[in-house]
């Protein structure tokens, strides 16, 4: 059988910003740099010292029709980056890929939704942006709106929709696509519970229309259920690849291992950028910054953000995450009824747990602002992760004693024995 | 990461075929219908120093520019109180400080037209022209959300933008024709040339337009120049005076500006009161083409990082 995906000696090189960090070159940075340095341009010399980052380097794959793949690895590791050279977003610096189907790509939900336009106006444009016919996009428009359940709300403009409304709208022009090739990614992270129910459904049966998926994620439950087969990424190579019950021990075994190796190194930054989170803190009982804990010791996350343009509606968000994406805990300001002040400038958010109750192991904190009027991860304003310990006297406890570790006593007869990490 | 060493696990290419031959095996019910091309639909490689203009693309992708338009359009009277009527509103009253000003307190000449309809009949085609382009320069980083996550044609976009610009101009179209109505000027001949210089400040817009909102994206000092430039362009182009008024020897320096013979043509062409300035014409159409296809190999150059700059 021939593949419907060849992909050939892949890389793509990013070249990082050279200039503190700066990300738009401004003319008059460029400008002066030919001033100092006219020579340096015309020799290339000044952009080849600039540090470089092979997001991919040298993948070669072959995806047969039929196959639903799923594409893991920790953050970084060149999955997103994969999915946008296939879907032609950007452009590889070696090597190629040739598509012997049509792609449509998945790669948002909602991409180019506009809040002022009414459902019925953005169902076409998005199908538009995503590369449907306006023919097609009547033709499906029913069944569109069936699936996303918004039939009153078709001439109210989106602005008005619940969050729900939002997502599910959005979902269902893309589930109505039909390409030969899906890419997805990380979608099955969006909305509830039930949504993404919802979502794993559609995409199960989107195999029928679809000769191939490439799905990017994080969750492994949805890995293991949905895909035969895994490709597994490590710094920009292709670490693995083979059955999905194979590669995914594997990958949370090598994600446990990170966490363990790269501590420190391993905070990243994401969102609109609306809001800057400059730095999580971790301090603990003694009041210093710490990246290791006891069981049952306290914990402060102190939160330190810039929101760079006024920002309303702000809910804050904070998580304990397990290397795999399981939310041990979770809590924001919005489930609490707090409330905040519209945010401008820079400033600090405080959360205080006053138990780690987690079994042993490797965590991540997870701090999120998003827009209340917004669902959560479509469209969050900023967000950081940073990575920490559980550490306790006890063995360690393998997956068969849960997440948690209880405050609890054993009775035997008469006899009482505390549990060591609360004595 | 040492994966590579272990054998549980079938590492990179070989691995994965061996792999795919399982798969296939294992779930025989599988229905895959589609019938592999021999030849690839696409080919994704780097490209090479020269690109390809790519036109064809644009034909396919042509029901998106329409919806880009549409939305631009819809969304601009949406969210404006006075919606459609600030089509009208913006070169009006221009065209009555300019008359107020120009015409009555510094007496500039207008070749004895009335100076509002003189004036109106400049700034009817100028005010779309810096509208397209102000528009189309911040076109990109208004749609950046689109670029890294969809494929089409970024070209798109700012042609789009400038396009929303035209339904605008249609309608600043109806002061112009009360305006003749009053003063009774009526229409010549001259009226046939007006499609073809539709057509040029058009393709002279999204010139500009492609052009500026590719630098804008990769220089944001864009942003900030680009409203001072636009306010020189305006005094640099018979808008408030006419061509005639510059002396003999700096006349050559207004042709080169491609607005001055697109102007000057729509005044010809719309008040009928003197023949087309065909040499000046020609220049600027020449010019117009020039920085069109320059402007358009620069953003196809530009394009492929647009992504990853953005």
């Amino acid at each position: 059988m021939k593949p419907i995906i060849k992909i050939q000696n892949l890389s793509k090189r990013y070249r990082l910003g050279g200039n503190g960090g700066a990300r738009y070159a401004t003319l008059r940075e460029s400008l002066s740099g030919m001033m100092h340095a006219p020579l340096a341009i015309l020799g290339r010399k000044g952009r080849a010292s600039r540090p470089e980052l092979w997001a991919l380097k040298d993948i070669n794959l072959e995806i047969m029709p039929g196959e639903v793949i799923g594409i893991i690895g920790s953050n970084g590791a060149g999955k997103s980056t994969l999915l946008k050279v296939i879907s032609r977003v950007t452009e590889p610096t070696e090597g190629r890929v040739e598509l012997y189907g049509r792609i449509g790509s998945l790669l948002e939900v909602g991409t180019g939704f506009h809040p002022e336009l009414t459902g019925r106006e953005n169902v076409y444009l998005n199908g538009a942006i995503l590369g449907m016919k306006k023919e097609e996009i009547e033709r499906k428009f029913n069944d569109i709106v069936r699936f996303a359940e918004v039939e009153r709300f078709l001439d109210t403009p989106i602005k008005r929709y619940s969050s729900g409304m939002y997502v599910r709208l959005a979902f269902a022009v893309a589930a109505h696509l039909e390409p030969d090739v899906l890419l997805v990614d990380e979608v099955l992270s969006v909305g509830d519970m039930a949504f993404q129910k919802k979502c794993l459904q559609k995409i199960s049966q989107m195999r029928s229309h679809s000769n191939a998926i490439l799905i990017v994620s994080h969750n492994m439950i949805a890995v293991r259920a949905i895909c035969e087969k895994v490709i597994l990424l490590s710094q920009g190579q292709l670490a693995a690849a083979g059955r999905a019950d194979e590669i995914v021990p594997l990958y949370e075994k090598l994600m446990l291992e990170n966490v363990k190796t790269e501590t420190v190194a391993d905070e990243r930054e994401e969102g609109m950028g609306i809001i800057r989170v400059k730095s999580v803190r971790l301090v603990n009982r003694a009041g210093t910054e710490a990246r290791a804990f006891d069981t049952g010791e306290s914990m402060k996350v102190v939160v330190e953000y810039e929101a760079r343009q006024r920002a309303v509606s702000v809910v804050a968000y904070a998580a304990i995450r397990r290397p795999d994406g399981f939310i041990c805990m979770g809590t924001s300001t919005r489930l609490e009824g707090v409330v905040l002040p519209p945010l401008e400038g820079p400033g600090v958010v405080e959360l205080e747990i006053s138990e780690l109750l987690v079994i042993p192991g490797y965590y991540i904190m997870d701090v999120t602002f998003y827009d209340e009027n917004f669902e959560f991860r479509t469209y969050f304003l900023g967000r950081k992760q940073i990575s920490f310990q559980i550490n306790s006297s006890l063995p360690s406890l393998d997956d068969k004693y849960g997440v948690f570790y209880q405050k609890h006593k054993w009775n035997i007869d008469d006899v009482n024995v505390n549990s060591p990490a609360h004595r | 990461m040492g994966l590579t060493s272990n054998e549980n696990v079938s590492a990179l290419e070989p691995a994965v075929t061996k792999q795919t031959a399982t798969i296939t095996e294992a779930s025989p019910i599988r229905h895959t219908s589609y019938q592999v091309p021999d030849n690839p639909l696409v080919v994704i490689a780097p490209t090479k120093s020269w690109v390809a203009l790519n036109l064809g693309d644009l034909l396919t992708y042509r029901e998106l520019l329409y919806f880009l338009i549409w939305r631009d359009v819809k969304v601009r009277y949406k969210q404006t109180a006075l919606g459609a009527a600030w089509a009208i509103i913006q070169p009006l009253f221009t065209m009555l400080i300019f008359t107020l000003f120009f015409g009555r307190l510094a007496g500039i000449s207008s070749e004895g037209i009335p100076y509002p309809i003189f004036a109106y009949a400049g700034l009817l085609p100028w005010t779309f022209f810096s509208n397209a382009i102000s528009n189309g320069s911040s076109s990109l980083i208004g749609d950046s959300r689109l670029i890294t996550k969809v494929y089409f044609p970024r070209m798109v976009i700012p042609i789009a933008a400038v396009g929303a610009g035209l339904v605008d101009f249609v309608i600043a179209f109806i002061i112009l024709v009360g305006l003749m109505a009053y003063y009774g000027i009526g229409l010549s001949l001259n009226i046939l040339m007006l499609p073809v210089l539709v057509l040029l400040l058009t393709l002279l817009a999204t010139g500009v337009a492609m052009w500026m909102s590719a630098l804008n994206l990769k220089y944001r000092d864009v942003r900030y120049a680009l409203p001072f430039l636009i306010q020189l362009w305006m005094f640099a182009s018979p808008i408030i005076y006419p061509a005639s008024l510059v002396p003999e020897r700096w006349k050559w320096a207004l042709a080169l500006n491609p607005l001055t013979g697109i102007i000057e043509g729509f005044r010809a062409s719309l008040l009928g009161y003197r023949n087309f300035d065909w040499k000046t014409l020609t220049i600027s159409a020449v010019i117009t083409l020039i920085i069109l296809i320059y402007s358009a190999y620069t953003f196809r150059r530009m394009e492929k990082g647009f992504a990853d700059i953005v």
